[in-house]
């Protein structure tokens, strides 16, 4: 029987306003069951406000062995970041 | 009738109507209970595992209310533990045993949709206490009917096998059903001593919600035979000695026992 339910990652977001962070995966029979099934299983201390699921077959994930090309070149770029501008002191919010 | 005479025929109404919510939050809390390391999977598992722990909170809610209604001492712990078979007043459908997991969603869904509604019009009574403990506890009995009934509609319209035995279960536990809404004095005088519920109301409301959910899970509703009853008057089936005597073995043997 378990070999047939499928697999669903369960993303919970904590309190409004904020993101929906992956917390693990729940097997259910379909997607309606597997939002009741992450309530029971990681909602139980109060974690949070909001649930999706996500069939794990529908997540592409980037490949480990592909870290180097896809990673390591954005990591001495500094001229990317936006740290080099001068905030002027009357500008408050921005 | 003097307001001191009202006022203790109010008190005395509502201690025997709280004393048998008591009883069926706990006795359904302890069936599911026993379901836990028996699911089909780990995560109705863990489900049943919360609902009982629902049902358990309220039944503490309604116990110790009903301790200081009574004024006798009497904790939730005397009435849970220390009182036998023949003093709990629950009705015959939450002592039914889980069997398989059709006859579990079925009976949670017929007692569930009874309760909830039991408990919005609870919401809406004079006694304030009951008030906040229905109020709180209708969120939760709103997710346990949610979920058996989701349940229900996969199991019925699901495969041939997981139909003909949902059809049985529910053939099987209708009989339970009229003790739901054949109400007693203890229904009436709670009703006109503190505006409670009015079961003639809720019957209707009841049998409208089962029929548009069995129509969904491609069921048939029964027809209304012989009704069993007797749970509230304190006469059980013989499974519900089992029930209670596992319940309460170890606060007898050891009793004043903490740790």
């Amino acid at each position: 029987m378990s070999n047939d339910w499928p697999l669903f990652e369960v993303f919970i977001r904590a309190r409004s306003g904020l993101s929906h962070r992956h917390v693990g995966s729940v097997h259910a029979s379909d997607a309606a069951m597997a939002l009741d099934n992450a309530r029971d299983v990681y909602t139980r201390r109060n974690e949070g406000v909001s649930i999706w699921v996500v069939p794990s077959v529908d997540i592409t994930a980037s490949d480990p062995q592909d870290s180097d090309a896809l990673f390591e070149p954005a990591a001495d770029k500094v001229y990317r970041h936006p740290t080099f501008y001068e905030i002027p002191d009357d500008v408050e919010n921005i | 009738m003097t307001s001191r005479t009202s006022d203790t025929n109010h008190d005395a109404a509502t201690l025997a109507y709280t004393l048998r919510l008591g009883d069926n939050a706990l006795v359904l809390s302890q069936r599911l209970i026993e379901g836990v390391a028996h699911g089909p999977e780990l995560e109705e598992e863990l489900a049943n595992a919360n609902l009982a722990l629902d049902y358990l909170g309220q039944a503490r809610m309604f116990y110790t209310y009903a301790g200081e209604l009574e004024g006798e001492g009497r904790t939730e712990d005397d009435f849970a533990f220390f009182r036998d078979p023949g003093e709990f007043q629950n009705v015959l459908l939450v002592e039914q045993p889980n069997g398989h997991f059709g006859d579990t969603i079925v009976r949670q869904v017929l007692f569930d949709s009874f309760y909830l509604l039991q408990l919005e019009a609870l919401a809406a009574c004079n006694d304030k206490r009951l008030c906040e403990i229905a109020v709180r506890a209708v969120k939760e009995v709103r997710y346990h009917l949610r979920h058996a009934s989701q349940w229900l509609v996969r199991l019925g319209d699901g495969t041939d096998l997981s139909h003909e035995r949902a059809q049985a279960s529910l053939d099987e536990l209708w009989r339970f059903t009229g003790e739901l809404f054949s109400g007693d004095e203890i229904d009436c005088a709670f009703r006109d001593a503190c505006e409670g519920p009015d079961l003639g109301a809720i019957v209707q409301a009841w049998r409208d919600s089962i029929s548009t959910l069995l129509a969904k899970a491609t069921l048939e509703m029964p027809a209304d035979g012989w009704m069993a009853s007797g749970g509230r008057r304190g006469i059980h089936s013989e499974q519900f000695s089992y029930l209670i005597g596992e319940m309460q073995q170890l606060p007898r043997n050891h009793p004043g026992a903490s740790w």
